[in-house]
């Protein structure tokens, strides 16, 4: 059953993939562009993973964060994931839990085990960072083809590959960015580098993705992202292990009641 | 024969905060993982104002002990066993000194059911500044008026949940008396009542079965979330009540009460709209309350990086100077700041007014984490001014200031 579902998938990507690279060839816009890459990225169901966080100052002191997480793909809208926080210790066991919706503001809600309370998160405003990394929170989730305007720039190179380059415009107006610059592998589509504008349109920092792997013959999903702020020198490395895909959960596995006991 | 339990207690406070620096560990195989871990905390609390009863002291150092144990196994790790035990040891007061089990509980899921049996911790309700329909488990006295410190509840808790929502029914048993520290501590009300010892509505006293039911619900429809709760609740009142027996001395009781409750959660863009009602029956009085307000975020400010949360709730609660939190027409004004940065620097600032009799009362709490296994605390909370007709009166000069200091393992 899975094995035909995966098959049905991947015949339906290759389908979309054709349709839509001819429409690619013929127009040759940044959306299209994007949503090649996102589509060659889907289908994936649901996943786990491991995830390390290395903060580094402008002095080279760096700091150590762990977590782990699982995601599961919902059709037509945005995906549901579930990180749990493993250091440091104080935030141990905490749980937040997101719903990103394609065409409106992600839901949010965190569990925090001292209180031993679910607690719903505004989050309409995603620009600020993610447990003081340079990672704003509207850099991290799933990317959502909707909440941008896209145009081509044209070729590039980035990690010694060949690239398109397509600048994405965010249409929330609490982003922090004026505009993205994407590196699209010509080749498999996968993005390569992002660099973020700030809201006067200066660089603010680079994302490099590096160390990419390919899953299940199908998915190329990098172990290591990169980012680097251009204006104050701190970086922060992101590094996935242990990444499974397809694994047993269901919606179930994403619910208030799931969000209080998961480990 | 005092002081001497004194010493006894502080050499106790010595040897938790060595041992609490013990070992915390992790162990995971496919079937099976092991969590050990908590925290141990020293506490330096100061009084500025002089004490209103004799035998109080002007400052108080205890130590705080919590470990927690996490077990899980089986296919997909469906059962566990969760522990979290809690000591404090306190310098002055030997009521204080308590230990108490937060949770200790066998839990079982499969697919949208789950099944739990044991001492456990159920919140419910979207309020800050107070919990009013939250009912559950009995708030720990002797931690300071902190509403968020509660004790744990033996209990039996089936969830399932359905399209509709979450359906939640609890069995519950051994009522927890809520009980205020002895003599020596503060801050603590008038007259030392023997507070583990009350009356009890109804033949069968604190082993009565309870029981408690709700429903619960999140709905997203056009950018809007609403959250909701409905909840039955019938057995002891976790609030006490004083009454003069013949000899005017005065007893604690708890009643046997019917308790219905309203949770409503409106989440859109930056702001949360958060109603909270009930409707409470007992023998003697049928009563009505609700908490009403508004959270706001403004989220990273001026590009800083840094939340601001602001808090405006209204309490309105029919059962008057009963309530011993003081909140029957109160207005609570709150801010919470939240740095996001590498320490996870939080300040939290809460003020609230009285509209009857001008009660003013503040908190303030400060965290930020030291290292990979520090945390500091600060907190402050103040009786501004405290009008006669409320039970916090007879607290009016236990204003404090408290420095802390976890270190977790």
């Amino acid at each position: 059953m899975k094995t035909t579902f995966k098959t049905l998938t991947k015949i339906a990507t290759t389908l979309s993939l054709g349709i839509l690279l001819s429409a690619f060839t013929s127009d040759n816009s940044g959306k299209e562009i994007a949503k090649l890459s996102k589509e060659s990225s889907s289908g994936w169901g649901t996943s786990s993973v491991t995830m390390t966080m290395t903060l580094t100052n402008r002095n080279g002191q760096k700091t150590i964060r762990k977590m782990h997480g699982y995601n599961m793909e919902v059709a037509q809208d945005g995906d549901k994931s579930m990180t749990i926080f493993d250091t440091p210790k104080d935030v141990k066991g905490t749980v937040s839990m997101t719903f990103s919706h394609r065409k409106s503001d992600d839901e949010q809600w965190l569990y925090l085990p001292a209180i031993q309370r679910v607690k719903r998160i505004s989050s309409s405003n995603k620009s600020g960072p993610f447990m003081g990394s340079e990672f704003a929170f509207e850099d991290i989730g799933s990317i959502e083809i909707e909440k941008y305007t896209y145009n081509y720039i044209g070729e590039g190179e980035a990690n010694g590959a060949k690239c398109e380059k397509v600048e994405r415009f965010p249409t929330s107006k609490t982003s922090g960015y004026k505009r993205n610059v994407v590196y699209y592998n010509k080749d498999n589509r996968r993005i390569e580098r992002i660099e973020f504008y700030d809201r006067k349109n200066t660089l603010l920092k680079t994302l490099v993705y590096s160390d990419y792997k390919l899953y299940d013959s199908t998915f190329w999903r990098a172990d290591k992202l990169n980012m680097v702020n251009q204006q104050n020198g701190k970086e922060t490395l992101l590094e996935f292990s242990d990444l499974k895909l397809g694994v047993e959960l269901s919606e179930d596995d994403f619910s208030q009641n799931a969000l209080k006991r998961v480990k | 024969m005092k002081s001497l339990i004194r010493k006894g207690n502080l050499l106790i406070l010595l040897f938790v905060g060595v041992y609490g620096t013990g070992f915390s560990q992790e162990k995971t195989s496919t079937n099976f993982t092991s969590n050990i871990g908590g925290y141990t905390r020293f506490d330096i609390q100061v009084f500025p104002k002089n004490a209103l009863y004799s035998n109080q002291h002007s400052s108080n150092i205890s130590a705080y002990y919590q470990p927690e144990v996490e077990l899980e196994w089986g296919k997909k790790k469906r059962h566990s066993l969760s522990f979290k035990g809690f000591l404090r040891i306190s310098q002055y007061d030997n009521q204080s000194t308590h230990a108490d089990i937060r949770t200790l509980y066998y839990n079982y899921y499969i697919k949208d059911w789950e099944f739990s049996f044991g001492v456990k911790k159920v919140f419910w309700g979207f309020a800050e500044s107070n919990h009013l329909v939250d009912i559950i488990n009995q708030y720990d006295g002797l931690e300071g008026f902190d509403i968020e410190q509660k004790l744990g509840q033996p209990m039996a808790h089936i969830s399932k949940s359905f399209k509709w929502g979450t359906l939640d029914l609890l069995g519950l048993t051994y009522h927890r008396p809520l009980v205020f520290p002895g003599e020596e501590g503060r801050p603590r009300p008038q007259g030392v009542l023997n507070y583990k010892k009350p009356d009890y509505e109804g033949k069968h006293g604190r082993y009565r079965p309870e029981v408690a039911l709700r429903w619960s619900n999140s709905v997203y429809i056009n950018n809007v979330s609403l959250d909701f709760g409905l909840s039955h609740f019938y057995g002891h009142s976790r609030v006490p009540f004083f009454k003069l027996d013949q000899n005017y001395n005065p007893t604690i009781q708890y009643e046997l009460i019917n308790q219905s409750g309203l949770e409503l959660q409106l989440a859109s863009g930056a702001s949360l709209l958060k109603f909270e009602g009930i409707r409470r029956e007992s023998k003697r009085e049928t009563t009505f309350g609700y908490v009403i307000g508004e959270e706001y975020t403004i989220s990273n400010v001026k590009n800083s990086g840094v939340d601001l949360g602001l808090i405006a709730e209204y309490t309105y609660d029919q059962r008057g100077g009963e309530v011993i939190n003081g909140f029957d027409n109160d207005l609570f004004i709150g801010a919470r700041v939240t740095a996001n940065d590498i320490n996870s620097t939080e300040l939290i600032a809460g003020y609230t007014f009285d509209l009857n009799d001008n009660t003013q009362t503040y908190l303030v709490k400060f965290n930020r984490r030291i290292g990979d296994n520090w945390k500091l605390n600060l907190t402050a909370l103040g009786y501004t001014k405290v009008s006669s007709k409320q039970f916090l009166y007879q607290l009016r000069r236990d204003d404090f200031l408290r420095f802390s200091m976890y270190y977790y393992f």
